[in-house]
């Protein structure tokens, strides 16, 4: 489902969006002190850890959120931007920015927010951004080295120390409940009170418990694709399966000869068998990459019936299994005997009629037509490009 | 009638709203929050216009111009109008909005503006190398764990925390 720009929500209203979003931004920054300078370089002095309290939570209850909505299948992880990993440059801009944090009292976000209220040296950093920024451009030729070395693609901290997500995800919470217990013992001491006044704040904690609590089952849980595919990779998929119907090779021909809209047929064998013959109008998906967000637009098209077809039953009806569990079409099919009796029997399908006692002359005559009919179709599918697959692009970053 | 302790939000709750505005945002945009950004759009739109031919020839303007056709009409441009008009709401429901400079008790206020544009050319500067600021590196990087954002996080931090003794005078 998620995210919604650019399917749901077009380019033109995503900037409507973006002036929203903003604004909840800029009001929450402004409503949490963060409009305040010496506030916010309190967090360096122990006199006032605000900041490090709304940042971490904030990073903390997004991340959870994050989490939830994946293992629910809302979100889809693959199309989220993931701020690249440039090492050396990162590191450099950090130390850069914090010293300009130290120094200017602001953040840039911060900035905006304290100059919206009137604040003249949030005002002032502004216009300093602008000139760091300008800076930055100017001699960019010369710091293009450092700024494009050590690149290590779009990675995760997770998978950068070995651990999972989850593992990871648990130790941050447990980090940020850690910094705040100990700030607010820093806070008390460098201000000289005793009370820490968490008893009003009861409420908020109960809140807090619960989202983490929530997270963690979720975090320790496999999200809905892969148990989906666990489900259909694993011994008790057979059960499901009976419930699955057969469509006859006789039935598919006559519903493609006549161009029929409603069905559609995928493929689950290997590329290479695919290639070298299929059934016309069928799409190639294996079932290693059935469970791909690019498939689900296609196997979800409203009014249309799926059917699954490999060599035999057993695979097309595991494949039909994990269908169904990713939430597609539930009306799935598989064609019965599959590949190798289309093939033999239409796509192949031998004149001699003394080899064939078993049916009918309607059938006989229904066959020899299909064959020549099938021929026309692939050619004419052949003409029209590959209909699916559209990898999105992912936009984002400063 | 007891005075109120704090004329701001609880921090927990704020950092709860703030945390969920990030994850609507990447729910519904697929990308974080940023303010850093759109400093860039405004620093290449005006060079854009004032000389269009070293715009033009320079590398970090004509990538920028080929990337964005048309930086102003960009998304964390419109985010920080909405940062802008949000801040604004913010203080003037709890009486905050004045035309004042905040700073420390030993320092002037020429000082304090002197130093603030030191920091903030010191944050568009760094902004750039951490290809994203407080907002768009550290916060959303923390949000979808993205190892460069956390990394910036730390440096940010830790970079704070080692030079804040040497700039004491500026705050207590």
């Amino acid at each position: 489902m998620g995210p919604l720009v650019p399917e749901i929500i077009g380019n033109e209203l995503n900037l409507v969006v973006a002036l929203l979003l903003g604004f909840g931004f800029g009001f929450v920054l402004e409503q949490a002190g963060f409009s305040s300078s010496r506030k916010l370089a309190g967090l360096f002095y122990g006199y006032d850890f605000v900041v490090l309290r709304v940042f971490f939570t904030a990073g903390v209850t997004a991340m959870i959120g994050v989490i939830i909505l994946t293992h629910f299948g809302w979100l889809d992880l693959s199309l989220i931007y993931v701020n690249p990993t440039f090492l050396k440059s990162a590191l450099l801009g950090g130390v850069i920015m914090g010293a300009g944090f130290i120094i200017g009292g602001f953040c840039p976000g911060t900035s905006v927010c304290a100059a919206a209220i009137g604040r003249i040296d949030a005002m002032a950093f502004l216009l300093g951004t602008v000139f760091g920024v300008f800076a930055f451009a100017e001699g960019y030729p010369l710091f293009v080295g450092i700024y494009k070395s050590s690149f290590l693609g779009n990675l995760y901290v997770f998978d950068a120390l070995g651990v999972s997500r989850g593992l990871f995800a648990f130790l941050m919470v447990a980090m940020a409940i850690a910094a705040f217990v100990a700030t607010t013992i820093i806070e008390n001491r460098v201000n000289g009170r005793k009370s820490s006044g968490y008893t009003e704040n009861r409420r908020y904690f109960a809140l807090a418990g619960l989202g983490i609590f929530l997270g963690f089952v979720m975090i320790f849980m496999p999200d809905h694709r892969s148990r989906a595919i666990a489900f259909a990779s694993g011994a008790d998929w057979q059960v499901e399966a009976e419930s699955i119907n057969r469509m006859t090779i006789d039935e598919l021909a006559f519903r493609l000869i006549k161009r029929d809209r409603t069905i559609q047929l995928i493929d689950v064998r290997s590329p290479d068998k695919y290639t070298a013959l299929n059934i016309p109008t069928a799409v190639n998906i294996p079932f290693d990459s059935l469970a791909n967000p690019e498939w689900r637009d296609f196997l979800q098209k409203k009014g249309v019936d799926n059917i699954f077809y490999a060599d035999g039953e057993e695979t097309a009806l595991r494949t039909a299994v994990l269908s169904m569990h990713l939430g597609d079409n539930t009306a799935a099919l598989i064609l019965k005997g599959g590949f190798e009796s289309f093939q033999e029997n239409i796509l192949a399908f031998s004149d001699e009629k003394s080899s064939r006692e078993d049916f009918t002359e309607e059938i006989y005559e229904f066959r020899k037509r299909a064959r020549t009919e099938l021929d026309i179709l692939r050619a004419e599918a052949e003409r029209v490009p590959e209909p699916v697959k559209k990898p999105r692009t992912i936009q984002g970053g400063c | 009638m007891e005075n109120r302790k704090s004329e701001y939000m609880n921090s927990y709750l704020a950092g709860i709203f703030l945390g969920l505005v990030l994850l609507a945002t990447i729910f519904i945009t697929g990308r974080g929050l940023g303010a850093s950004g759109a400093v860039k759009s405004v620093v290449v739109t005006a060079v854009s216009a004032v000389a269009p031919t070293h715009a033009d020839n320079a590398a970090f303007y004509s990538q920028y111009n080929a990337a964005h056709p048309q930086p102003l009409k960009s998304w964390l441009f419109f985010e920080v109008i909405g940062v802008l008009l949000g801040g604004f709401v913010s203080g003037l429901i709890s009486n905050r909005l004045k035309f004042k400079v905040v700073r420390g008790p030993r320092i002037t206020s020429k000082t304090r503006l002197l130093m603030a544009v030191i920091g903030g050319f010191l944050f568009g500067l760094g902004a750039q190398f951490g290809r994203g600021c407080t907002s768009g590196a550290a916060l959303s990087g923390m949000a979808v764990l993205s190892a460069g954002g956390i990394m910036t996080m730390l440096a940010i931090f830790g970079s704070g925390y080692a030079l804040a003794y040497f700039f004491r005078k500026l705050w207590i």
